[in-house]
């Protein structure tokens, strides 16, 4: 069972007091209704799926509530790093350097 | 393990057709039967074959274990422990680790599977350990380590390695005890998180491959071992060792001096060092070099084994010696079971002829014998050395300290495929997984058909397969397909070790999550009044509600059917209260309720209320429910009963993530009140009189309106809704009063043969309207327009959660799949999710259509009502289509949804 840290609780807490949702960093369209198909087939519905480092969400559903973002290796099943929804991608090469 | 204890009653799961008669015995002759590749090439048989008469014949003959019928008497527990070291192994590196663990202040955790810890000290009482005999040292040390504050546990298994040093250890209570303490759990799971670990797991014996090594009697040299200087036990007068490693010379000379006449020790190298030769002799041992055996004899028990000279790479001719034991070894295997549980990376010795720890992800370290190294003397001051590693790494420091051990053991061996034979080899029954029964010869023949790798030899064989996981077989396996192969063991692979390390019960890891605590039952205020009233409950996600009420001598149709004349004839109550509720409030709510609903909400006053639609950004329908404007920023918003959580979380996503400027507060409030329904053409009559602050006319209180009033003496929050084509209201009060606003409108009531009613009669008067039930007449893929609500899209909108979604080409296409009735022309009762089809006359398979989504009875229509999804259905009024059934095809005349009252003059007061 993985430890997650929530970054407006500031806790590292056990998984199950959060759910998965999805791949991060996917902002709806400001007006959806002028999207064409392909771009908005895009958004809906096309993800990477990626081995190695992902950015993705989570909720802390069993505590705050608050939906964040995370990197996450896909292969280790490790957290680099967690961080406030809203909050720019953080920078990679700097994170593996810091857990070296 | 189970320990034996007076008194103690097994029985023995390989018996058939008796023990003093093992059917395998017979089995040569049909060994294609149950040659490798059995299970896949019988898939070719007729399945019937296969149930009938091979599948019990091979359970019997395999001895596999009869699963119980009873329900587990017995209770388990579960715990949480946090420390800073766990060490996994109470043999002399786990204890060495656990002293300079402990002297450094830290909190740990020594685990043992064995009733007592000690590991292989309590095999070898022979060793000096800095001067103390070995079991006076381990006395004393264990004392230690207690006084030290080291929780040691014995009878318990580590299971498995989970992320980020989360242990599971599983603890035996009451196995081993002849009289159970009260109220005391058979076994208890502890989720251990350890800030570091150590693999003190030692080694596995591995038997030697060659032909009669199942016969009893055949045993490893170890285990002899154990029996004699841990037990008490010696398993043989006249035992003779067969061996490749140092390791079984010495319990040929511990039988010996406890009194055994050893007829030879055997040893498959043809030199060994001059200490165990001089030991040999000075017992009398006969000893003989470069052997190989090639046979056993004897009946239920062993009584000669066969032993051959090889050299050169040939096998000489035989000698049997009489014996009445076989003790052998094959060497040792380190014991990488949850090293490997971590995603460690193992490395081919080819020296040890073994796999070996290399790195692990997690913050764990590996010891002793279970990293290749052999003798009391190297795994303590390995043990010593990890134990400083892990002290360093969380930041303390410890000194060092030097075991001495005399009388030790060190030695070496070396590991081999089968052994060779002077016979056919395709003759020989040389086993290598004795639970699975698989012989050299079935892992050589999958070669032979094509496995290339040991994943699929494995699966082809079974090898490795059964309950002990390969620990005895998959090294001696891998050695023999590498050798078929030709091909060095590592480019062949190892098999994946997987949790648990051993099996391990059911109930452990259920614990405490059985019978009634397996999940909760989440129940109303009024479930109770349910209950005492005789209704019949159905599960409606974790929720249990009341589904009829039967009276006397009814059945479910009967009772359902008086429960829905009493509701349109007069009026009906019913427990509405596990809808789903949530409070938007805010300056911004009625902002944030255009963008998720599809309706619009803007010009919807405080005090009425509206059927809203919710979908997802693809345009299908999630969820529905009325929705009460409260005042100008706040509203009451249900939603269906399983659907509520789902609601909040995808309302507090888009609020949080998307639309994070707007200021609103989402608050889930299903549990806060209870809700009560009154349906039928008296329930304003029932209801006027009990309410303060409205007056229950068409002209004060509208059909979809809402007030706050006082409602029976409560604080209420009164809707005017319908959900059976009837004069409907729907009480909301503060949720602990939910019983007494019940029986207060009970009371009421009886007047007008007030009737209670449940789900079922709830679900028959919904769909006698054409009112959607979502999940049952909606899968998912169905849009607002599919199911014939267009009318509920804010079209004006500039957005809203599906608009979007609603304009894609495919949901915009002719011939999708839309929401209509049916009505059979027999009058009979469709099935719910039986399919459509136009053409009954077309050939099989099929074209399907659709599907019947909901079916009654309905004694307002007069007949069986349905509701489908049909391709193309609302262009298609009036035509007729088939629903192919086992037995018939019924035909059915597509209508409208609405099978009552489509004029709603009924819900007026
Ligand atoms: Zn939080």
């Amino acid at each position: 069972m993985l430890l997650i840290h929530c970054p407006y609780c500031d806790e590292t807490l056990p998984e199950v007091e959060f759910t998965y949702a999805g791949e991060a960093h996917i902002a709806r369209p400001e007006n959806p209704s002028e999207m064409s198909d392909d771009a908005w087939q895009q958004f809906l519905f096309m993800r990477d799926n990626v081995k190695g480092d992902h950015f993705e969400r989570w909720r802390h559903l069993h505590g705050c509530g608050r939906f964040f973002n995370a990197v996450r290796n896909t292969v280790t099943d490790k957290f680099l790093t967690t961080y406030k929804a809203g909050a720019p991608r953080p920078d990679l090469a700097a994170l593996k350097e810091g857990q070296k | 393990m189970q320990e034996i204890w007076g008194g103690l009653e097994t029985t023995s799961q390989n018996k058939f057709p008796s023990l003093k008669f093992d059917i395998g015995a017979v089995n040569d002759g049909a060994y294609m039967l149950f040659s490798a590749g059995f299970y896949y090439k019988t898939f070719m048989w007729p399945r019937s074959f296969w149930d009938k008469v091979y599948e019990p014949f091979i359970r019997a003959a395999a001895g596999l274990g009869v699963s119980p019928t009873e329900e587990d008497p017995d209770s388990y527990a579960s715990r949480n422990l946090h420390c800073d070291v766990l060490i996994v192994g109470a043999g002399p590196s786990g204890i060495a680790a656990a002293r300079v663990a402990a002297e450094a202040g830290l909190k740990v955790v020594l685990v043992d599977e064995n009733a007592e810890a000690g590991g292989t000290l309590l095999s070898e009482p022979q060793a000096q350990i800095d001067g103390a005999a070995a079991w006076d040292w381990l006395a004393a040390e264990l004392a230690a380590l207690k006084a030290a504050g080291v929780k040691v546990m014995t009878r318990t298994t580590a299971i498995g390695y989970y992320h980020q040093n989360l242990i599971g250890l599983c603890e035996r209570l009451t196995d081993h005890l002849p009289n159970l303490p009260a109220d005391t759990p058979r076994e208890r799971l502890w989720r251990v998180r350890a800030k570091q670990v150590v693999l003190a797991q030692g080694a596995l014996e591995k038997p030697l491959v060659f032909h009669g090594n199942d016969r009893p009697g055949v045993m490893l040299a170890g285990s002899a071992q154990t029996y004699l200087n841990r037990y008490g036990v010696l398993v043989g007068q006249r035992p003779v060792v067969l061996t490749s490693h140092d390791s079984a010379w010495y319990a040929a000379f511990d039988l010996s001096d406890a009194g055994a006449k050893v007829q030879a020790i055997a040893d498959t190298r043809g030199s060994v060092n001059e200490e165990l030769l001089a030991g040999a002799r000075q017992r009398g041992i006969p000893v003989k070099l470069g052997r190989t055996a090639t046979a056993t004899k004897g009946r239920l028990r062993v009584s000669s084994i066969r032993l051959n000279p090889v050299s050169g790479g040939k096998v000489g001719s035989g000698e049997d010696i009489a014996c009445d034991a076989v003790l052998m070894s094959g060497g040792w295997t380190p014991s990488l079971h949850l090293f490997s549980h971590t995603k460690g990376t193992l490395a081919w010795d080819d020296d040890r002829t073994t796999f070996l720890p290399e790195r692990t992800p997690e913050d764990c370290v590996i010891a002793g014998a279970s990293r290749g190294l052999w003798g009391i003397e190297a795994v303590l001051n390995d043990g010593a050395e990890k134990g400083r590693e892990v002290v360093a790494a969380l930041g303390k420091s410890a000194g060092a300290h030097a075991y001495g051990v005399a009388q030790d053991r060190p030695g070496t061996g070396v590991s081999h495929k089968e052994l060779p034979t002077d016979r056919s080899a395709g003759k020989a029954k040389a086993f290598v997984d004795y639970q699975n029964d698989v012989t050299a010869k079935d892992l050589r023949l999958a070669v032979r058909e094509g496995m290339r790798s040991i994943e699929h030899v494995k699966r082809y064989t079974t090898n490795g397969m059964a309950t002990d996981q390969g620990k005895m077989s998959n090294i001696n396996g891998l050695n023999i397909a590498a050798d078929a192969l030709g091909r060095k063991q590592p480019s062949v692979g190892l098999t994946t070790f997987r949790p648990p390390y051993t099996p391990t019960s059911f109930g452990a890891f259920a614990g405490y999550h059985r019978g009634g605590h397996f999940e909760v039952t989440r129940k109303t205020q009024i479930d109770l009044w349910a209950e005492e009233h005789g209704a019949v409950f159905e599960p409606v996600g974790q929720w249990r509600r009341a589904w009829y009420f039967p009276q006397a001598g009814e059945d479910m149709e009967a009772a359902v059917s008086r429960e829905c004349k009493a509701t349109r004839a007069s009026v009906g109550i019913f427990d509405a209260s596990t809808l789903g509720k949530i409070e938007v409030v805010g300056p911004d709510a009625v902002e944030f309720m255009n963008r998720m609903y599809t309706n619009p909400w803007t010009k919807l006053a405080p005090g009425r209320c509206r059927y809203g639609l919710l979908c997802g950004d693809d345009g299908f329908i999630r969820d529905d429910g009325v929705i009460g404007r409260m005042g100008q920023d706040k509203f009451h918003v249900t939603t269906t009963t399983g659907g509520a959580a789902r609601v909040l979380n995808m309302m507090e996503d888009y609020l949080q993530t998307e639309w994070p400027d707007l200021n609103v507060w989402l608050t889930s409030t299903t549990e806060q009140w209870s809700t009560v329904a009154l349906n039928g053409p008296n329930a304003a009559k029932l209801l006027a009189p009990l309410v303060e602050g409205v007056e229950l006319t068409e002209e004060a209180f509208p059909h979809m309106s809402c007030v706050e009033c006082s409602v029976a003496g409560m604080p209420a929050r009164l809707f005017r809704v319908s959900f059976t084509g009837e004069i409907g209201f729907e009480v909301n009060v503060p949720a602990p009063m939910g019983r007494k606003l019940w029986e207060a409108l009970w009371e009421a009531g009886q007047e007008f043969n007030i009737t209670a009613y449940g789900t079922e009669t709830m679900h028959v008067l919904r769909a006698e309207k054409g009112y959607i039930i979502v999940g049952q007449d909606t899968d998912g893929t169905v849009t607002p327009y599919d199911a014939g609500m267009g009318w509920s899209v804010g079209k004006a909108k500039p957005d809203f959660v599906g608009k979007r979604g609603l304009a894609r080409p495919d949901l915009v296409a002719e011939g999708r799949k839309q929401l209509v009735g049916l009505l059979t022309e027999d009058g009979s009762k469709l099935e719910e999710g039986a399919q459509i089809v136009f053409d009954p006359k077309q050939a099989i398979p099929m074209t399907m259509v659709g599907h019947v989504t909901s079916s009654y009875h309905s004694d307002a229509a007069g007949r069986p009502i349905a509701l489908a999804l049909v391709q193309g259905g609302h262009g298609r009024m009036g035509e007729t289509v088939h629903i192919p059934m086992p037995d018939r095809t019924i035909a059915a005349k597509i209508t409208s949804t609405i099978f009552v009252d489509p004029e709603n003059a009924r819900l007026k007061i």
